[in-house]
């Protein structure tokens, strides 16, 4: 998708692991990935497959004297990891910002979201607060909410799901980020409000050139906003492509059996559902070798002596699996 | 295991035969009041009006499959359905007799319609054990201690979690998946005939959603159930569904056979509902919204059709007159002035 030869977002080997009592949880278990300038990437995966974690990482968000963060993580050529709290605070807003899935928890509930959008433009760009009240009212116009000046002096809980979600945008772009972190903006949104969103979401990637890594569950959504797509199991990436080669060739045996067991309009009545028997695996105990091994039929004994690598099998579509020869 | 089932077809006694709807209903109406504002000088008290006058017939043995946008009414239909809350209006005849009557005592409704829904673990007791639980609805109502706890081994079994390993485990011990598969084992304890499903398969994972799909399929099989199935996700309605119900704030505007609804929907509604899926085709992306906005606030509907706000289709006459729920002569119902002859809508004027 982009030949740009300095990717905005640049994750290699990434490992974070928890501290939950005695246990230690394996979230992520190295992860590669990047992003260019005004690329949409999708990171899709089932619970506990690492996805909001990767995202979280990305703004190191997570409690630093539980968390353990080993790898590298570059944003727009500067690394992450090495940043001071000060110059972390400085790169959350102007050069990565995130949007929730639940606005109503993301937000100030005792705040106005005017105000809100307000103070953010302020601490970033040192604006006058006249200037921050236009900016404010551009933003909301920019989402597309109704009467918005009216709807700055609301609260958030006076407003509906979707606007809630377009306010949340609002807020994350006030200080015109280059990446946008979404955390399964649309999971808790009504599939009419949900399209609506993903066509804002394209909207802005394309206007502003931004570039928007979109977490969900959810292959559709992810089908409709993606220029590139990467399927995460057990804390890796175990497929990325785009969204044509994971749609229409699939290669890992997860991506194929995540395919088949969507229930889709061209079934048959009383056709059963193909499933991935079993359930995802345990982050504080993960086998040895492939992580998805004991769940999948092409399985061998040798999957489960080494975490396989990921290979290329087209240009820009890799795969980590030791079968890949078997599964087209 | 076969003793199992036959115990349950047993249990059934179906009263009117085949042809009777094992759920008729009628004007279901429920308005939940709102607490007046101190402060505002509008009298009287207004009111959410979740479920104003519905009515459909549940057939024996089908899936009834019920789908709409949040605060369509969709769960309180549910709710009133399975009598956790009183309808303000409306009758509910379940094969024949009207629920709650002489001849159908609240209790034994009860026993006959269970209801699955869809936080697995807030609808169970954390403090029972699995087995308890699937047991606790047959010891209230009279099975002795050992055969409850029989019934409840069975059934664990048949859901896929084996007795010997999972029966005295606690709901925190299980992952959603295998929850889900308890509240629907405890759903199944009293050999109900009606199960409710309100989105029963919503919070579970891909994967496991695809399992436990199946695995209701092959309930409803083995024990002879009818199922009403509630979800938002349109795939798996069309999937699981004989006949589909479409639902927007507290009206049915659309039903009929899944294919008709899905293949040729004539609610407008129903068409902009269907074309927000997202396209699975990179090729063919949506383009634009089909819908623009949230639905309106049930509190103050508007007038006539309570669509016509949203509708691309709406004359004036849509704000004035409200549809009736027409059937037509294919058994396909639609709540739309555009399907009524009579309605005035081919003569009138754009919606000012």
């Amino acid at each position: 998708m982009t030949s740009a030869p300095q990717p905005l977002v640049r994750i290699r080997n990434l490992e974070v692991a928890f501290q939950a009592g005695a246990k230690t949880v394996h979230a992520l278990n190295g992860v590669n990935l990047e992003v260019g300038r005004g690329e949409a990437v999708a990171l899709i995966g089932e619970s506990g497959s690492g996805k909001s974690v990767t995202l979280r990482a990305l703004m190191r968000l997570h409690p630093p004297r539980r968390t353990r963060i080993r790898g590298e993580m570059q944003v727009d050529g500067r690394d992450v990891l090495a940043m001071s709290p000060r110059e972390l605070a400085a790169m959350r807003g102007p050069v990565v910002s995130m949007v929730f899935q639940e606005p109503l928890l993301a937000l100030d509930p005792v705040y106005t979201v005017g105000r809100q959008i307000e103070e953010m433009v302020r601490r970033h760009t040192g604006k006058t607060a006249a200037q921050a009240r236009a900016q404010a009212l551009s933003l909301f116009e920019r989402v597309r909410i109704p009467s918005p000046e009216r709807r700055l002096q609301a609260y958030p809980h006076e407003m509906s799901g979707g606007m809630r979600q377009r306010a949340m945008i609002a807020l994350a772009l006030s200080c015109n980020p280059k990446v946008l972190l979404a955390d399964e903006p649309t999971t808790a949104l009504d599939a009419t409000v949900q399209i609506q969103i993903l066509l804002l979401l394209r909207e802005l990637q394309r206007e502003l050139g931004l570039s928007i890594v979109f977490v969900t569950h959810d292959i559709g959504a992810a089908a409709e906003i993606a220029d590139r797509v990467a399927v995460m199991y057990g804390g890796r990436i175990v497929e990325q492509g785009t969204v044509a080669d994971l749609l229409r060739a699939p290669r890992h045996p997860y991506t194929q059996a995540l395919l088949k067991g969507r229930a889709h309009g061209a079934m048959r009545k009383g056709q059963r559902l193909e499933t991935i028997p079993g359930a995802p695996p345990d982050l504080a105990a993960l086998p040895p070798g492939c992580s998805f091994a004991p769940r999948c039929g092409l399985a061998q004994p040798r999957c489960q002596a080494a975490v396989p690598s990921i290979e290329p099998v087209a240009p820009g579509h890799e795969v980590r699996c030791i079968r890949v020869a078997e599964t087209q | 295991m076969s003793a199992l089932i036959e115990t349950a077809r047993a249990a059934h006694g179906d009263v009117g035969g085949p042809a009777q709807p094992l759920l008729s209903v009628r004007g279901l109406v429920k308005h939940f009041p709102l607490k007046r504002d101190p402060l505002s000088r509008k009298r009287g008290g207004n009111a959410v009006r979740a479920v104003d006058g519905v009515d459909f017939d549940v057939k024996k043995g089908e899936t009834l499959g019920v789908v709409g946008e949040s605060g369509c009414g969709k769960s309180t239909t549910a709710r009133l359905v399975m009598q956790l809350i009183a309808q303000d209006r409306g009758e509910l005849v379940f094969d024949g007799m009207a629920v709650g009557s002489r001849a159908l005592a609240l209790r034994e409704f009860r026993r006959q319609t269970q209801m699955v829904f869809q936080d697995s673990y807030s609808s169970l007791n954390p403090r029972m054990t699995i087995e308890d639980s699937v047991a606790f609805g047959p010891l209230v109502h009279g099975t002795p201690r050992n055969d409850a706890i029989a019934v409840a081994r069975g059934l664990l079994g048949r859901v896929g979690l084996e007795p010997q390993r999972f029966a005295g485990r606690y709901p925190h011990e299980l992952s959603g998946g295998q929850r889900q598969r308890v509240n629907i084992a405890r759903a199944l304890a009293l050999h109900p005939r009606l199960v409710i499903l309100d989105e029963a398969v919503s919070a579970l994972d891909k994967s496991v959603e695809a399992q436990v799909l199946n695995l209701l399929l092959d309930l409803k099989d083995d024990f002879g159930l009818t199922y009403m199935f509630i979800s938002h996700d349109l795939n798996v309605v069309r999937y699981i569904s004989d006949r589909v119900m479409v639902m927007y704030l507290g009206e049915v505007v659309e039903l009929g056979s899944v294919d008709q609804v899905f293949d040729a929907p004539r609610h407008p509604y129903t068409q902009a509902l269907l074309r927000s899926m997202p396209s699975m085709e990179p090729g063919q992306r949506t383009e634009s919204a089909p819908l623009s906005g949230d639905p309106p606030n049930p509190i103050d509907p508007p007038s006539g059709c309570r669509f016509h706000t949203r509708c691309a289709q709406a004359r004036a006459v849509c704000a004035q007159q409200a549809p009736d729920l027409a059937r037509q002569s294919d058994g396909h119902a639609v709540r739309c002035l555009i399907h009524q002859p009579d309605s005035g809508y081919a003569a009138s004027g754009a919606l000012a």
